[in-house]
């Protein structure tokens, strides 16, 4: 299976978690430690910060030396909040990584992309690696790509609904279209939701509700992980044309009787 | 002279463990940083409710919630004959309506999950639901009702045990922020405070969220406890809005209390020790708890509560003895704090008397978050 390159920085997990709604902190450092993922995502803006002076936090619990911080911008309405917030966690955690989220409406949490847009030039031009979770817009995932941003994070259903891949044809015409790394950043529910996205071609996948949420989040962490090294070695190996009618699996040239002597 | 024990933190769980040992003979002072009881404890909704708060991976602590519930009742005595204050016991019940698809999606998963283990827990159409608790909102779908589930007026509950253990005899500092534990030759000692030692046998930490905080416990012996913000609304009820079950919408609850006072709460934070409430949090609380009963709207808010309540690692509580002879651990009761209030003080003040461990708690001691491998 080849690596995951964003920004320069190799991964070889193609699986990127987030950290909140788990039942606890304990079952999230086990989570994300059966996801194998490298890459694990923060809410900056509902996580303290200040905590170096020996309190028990969150952040304290992750080691970074084990997993790269994605910080993001979950919470932000609007495009000054989402740069303000990229600036905190910056100074806070010492890296120009964020994925950016500018949400435009409470109910359905889908971007808002002009905000966005402005959001992610705004950050580029500040130096940052972003990497934007955008709509399933082939549109808008184009022009994040060519403004520069390091990765497109299209989403495959709406935030914590579990809906899986809505719109497989648009996700493969982003595919097409952008030549960075492409990421699924939520919609995904189960197992299978995570193995049909990566057959799609897709680089890799951001996900947090389907583990956090799960009856038992690290039999599901691992089940992701597994679910996304199968839909990539299965993208990688050349899928067989479907057709309508049957083919035999066994030859049918040299069987007994099929010809003289 | 007697064993003298000295307990750190002076909120629900310092004051009823101390009372419970000063009632079995110990000499007990209880050291609080601020103003006893005036905490978490006095920010919490006094929820009873081990049902509602049960998640999948929970079933230990759940039955560790039921059998302090069960405990309450001889709790309360006890209290009563100690304080000659009557604090109640309110079983009203829980329900957990759902007013959307989607919302009905999710009840429907928990209620099977309560089913499948045999909790005592029903199934409510919208209009069943409505019957039961006549405020909720017309458009509520289906509902989860659990029976068992309870209340207590958790202010009146600290005023009554802040009575029976100073009645009892016990000695309680307010202002009194310990400054270090001390430690000697892998014993606990005493404490440091004000700038002098005070020696003692046995050292509780009640702390709360405070309790890794207290320096003196070497860092591998520290309870892992973190302070999870909430903030709580109190409205107050009055004829065009009597609720008189615990509602638990989607992420809000309403509990009317016997004084007239509906508290409404509650949010999750990871903020550290921060202890103002903030706009966009009562909002949001408002507003879910207004669109599951409407009539709150004109309702007059009484105050705005924060409290810190103080969660371990793994979100069960941290109760029992230590690696450092003497130094005992009560805390980390996160949002069970009420609840657990008389499993704790019983068993630990129990195994402190008598030496004999508690089987109920040896799930729940420190020692599992130092078996770990670090990685």
């Amino acid at each position: 299976m080849n690596k995951l390159t964003i920004a320069n920085k190799e991964f070889s997990s193609r699986l990127i978690v987030g950290t909140s709604r788990y039942p606890n902190p304990q079952t999230m450092l086990e989570a994300i430690e059966a996801s194998e993922a490298e890459m694990i995502t923060l809410s900056i803006r509902r996580l303290n910060l200040n905590s170096d002076n020996g309190q028990e936090s969150i952040l304290n619990l992750i080691n970074r030396n084990k997993y790269w911080l994605l910080p993001n911008t979950a919470g932000c309405f609007t495009a000054r909040d989402a740069v303000l917030t990229a600036q905190l966690a910056r100074e806070a955690l010492n890296t120009n990584w964020v994925k950016v989220e500018v949400i435009g409406d409470d109910e359905t949490l889908f971007p808002d992309v002009p905000e966005l847009l402005k959001a992610s030039e705004q950050l580029l031009k500040d130096g940052f690696i972003v990497l934007p979770y955008c709509n399933d817009d082939p549109i808008t995932c184009k022009k994040l790509a060519d403004m520069g941003c390091a990765a497109v994070m299209p989403l495959g259903a709406p935030i914590g609904s579990g809906m899986g891949i809505r719109n497989p044809y648009n996700i493969q015409i982003i595919r097409d279209m952008v030549d960075i790394p492409l990421i699924v950043d939520a919609g995904v529910g189960t197992a299978s939701d995570a193995a049909f996205a990566m057959e799609l071609g897709v680089d890799g996948v951001l996900m947090n509700s389907a583990i956090a949420g799960a009856e038992h989040p690290v039999q599901m962490a691992k089940a992701m992980k597994l679910a996304v090294e199968a839909g990539r070695l299965a993208y990688e190996s050349g899928r067989i044309p479907k057709r309508l009618y049957a083919k035999a699996s066994s030859p049918v040239e040299g069987l007994i009787g099929t010809h003289e002597k | 002279m007697a064993d003298k024990t000295i307990i750190i933190g002076g909120g629900i769980i310092g004051l009823s463990l101390g009372w419970q040992l000063v009632r079995r003979g110990a000499d007990v002072e209880i050291l609080e940083r601020s103003k006893a009881g005036k905490s978490s404890s006095w920010a919490a909704a006094g929820m009873l409710a081990p049902q509602a708060e049960m998640g999948f991976e929970d079933i230990e602590l759940f039955y560790l919630c039921r059998k302090s519930l069960e405990m309450y009742p001889r709790f309360l005595e006890e209290l009563y004959n100690d304080s000659c204050i009557k604090a109640e016991y309110d079983k009203c019940g829980a329900i957990m309506p759902a007013f959307d698809r989607d919302d009905s999606e999710r009840i429907r998963r928990l209620f099977d999950f309560r089913e499948k283990i045999g909790l005592p827990v029903q199934w409510l159409t919208g209009s069943e639901a409505r019957e039961i608790e006549p405020y909720l909102s017309p458009k509520c779908t289906f509902a989860v009702w659990m029976p068992e589930d309870g209340q207590i007026d958790n202010r009146k509950l600290l005023e009554t045990l802040r009575t029976a253990f100073i009645n009892a005899g016990g000695k309680l500092y307010e202002d009194h922020l310990v400054e270090r534990i001390n430690i000697k030759n892998g014993k606990a000692i005493g404490v440091h405070i004000h700038g002098i030692d005070i020696e003692a046998d046995k050292i509780i930490v009640c702390a709360g969220s405070w309790s890794k905080m207290i320096e003196g416990i070497p860092e591998e012996a520290q309870p892992p406890v973190r302070p999870v913000k909430g903030q709580a609304i109190s409205l107050i009820m009055d004829d065009t809005c009597k609720v008189t079950h615990a509602v638990r919408a989607p992420d809000a609850y309403l509990v009317p209390k016997k004084d007239g006072r509906l508290i409404v709460g509650a949010s999750v934070e990871e903020m550290g020790f921060d202890e103002k409430p903030t706009a966009g949090e009562i909002f949001r609380i408002l507003e879910r708890a207004w669109e599951a009963v409407p009539s709150i709207y004109d309702l007059k808010i009484q105050s705005i509560d924060v409290g810190l309540r103080p969660g371990s690692r793994d979100h069960e509580p941290i109760i029992g003895d230590s690696d450092i002879e003497g130094l005992y651990f009560a805390t980390g009761h996160y949002r069970n704090g009420i609840l657990l209030t008389p499993v704790t003080a019983y068993e630990l003040a129990e195994w402190i008397i008598s030496g004999n461990k508690s089987e109920t708690l040896a799930r729940f001691n420190i020692s599992r978050f130092h078996k770990e491998t670090v990685s």
